[in-house]
């Protein structure tokens, strides 16, 4: 469990909108040991839950994917596929 | 190049004119201007829609739409864009979205419009929650083009 390891990457995790609100939080901060990759990020915030396909990843603010590994201080964003627009 | 993520309501035809007035480099040189303005409708998927919130993941909205922008400049003979995008509660009638485009030449602003809104509406990160009348819902995907 990535979890109960004395992490030494401190990573800040937002969740966004359908997602946000069945996890029941928006944002987390969570520690991961080096090398973790952002899907270790999804498992030692949300337990006992496998990264669901459909959900997309960002790092630091551009659109990455769950293999790629995360830097301390970095901001981990998941959330489900964008509905901007109209028309 | 602008664009901007406001709670604000606005009117797309205003924002497009103040917008082309205020660029020097734009006067006399183009002979082409595209807009798309999405616009919200008070139906979708069957259902009466009375209000809908736009949530988005502010600052990496800002800089995917910048990124967006500049690879249309890179691909297109453009000589500027703009996209306004609203978020917060939107009643029906409201303006969402304007993308409007300036070039030398009609073919590389429609093109370069029509993929600005095309690559906005599945990449940026923007969501909607409808509120129905039995209730609200995230809109789980985007209606065909």
């Amino acid at each position: 469990m990535t979890q109960s390891l004395p992490g030494n990457l401190q990573v800040n995790v937002r969740f966004f909108a359908a997602l946000g609100e069945r996890l029941g939080r928006s944002e987390v901060r969570v520690a991961v040991p080096a090398g973790a990759t952002i899907e270790a990020v999804w498992s030692a915030a949300v337990p006992g839950e496998p990264l669901p396909a459909s959900v997309l990843v960002a790092r630091n603010m551009e659109y990455s994917q769950p293999a790629q590994p995360v830097e301390d201080g970095d901001e981990i964003a998941f959330f489900p596929p964008v509905t901007g627009g109209r028309g | 190049m602008k664009v901007r993520v406001t709670e604000q309501p606005f009117d797309p035809w205003l924002e497009l004119r103040a917008y082309q007035d205020s660029r020097d480099e734009l006067a006399g040189r183009f002979g082409a201007t595209a807009a798309f303005v999405g616009t919200m409708r008070d139906f979708n998927q069957g259902d009466a829609v009375q209000a809908m919130t736009l949530q988005h993941y502010a600052g990496m909205t800002e800089r995917h739409l910048e990124a967006m922008s500049s690879r249309a400049a890179e691909r297109w003979e453009l000589l500027d864009s703009l996209i306004l995008h609203r978020v917060g509660r939107l009643l029906p009638d409201d303006p969402i979205v304007l993308v409007a485009v300036w070039s030398a030449h009609r073919r590389e602003a429609f093109e370069a419009c029509r993929w600005l809104m095309e690559e906005l509406k599945s990449t940026a990160p923007f969501w909607k929650k409808e509120e129905t009348a039995t209730g609200s819902r995230w809109v789980e995907s985007n209606t065909p083009g």
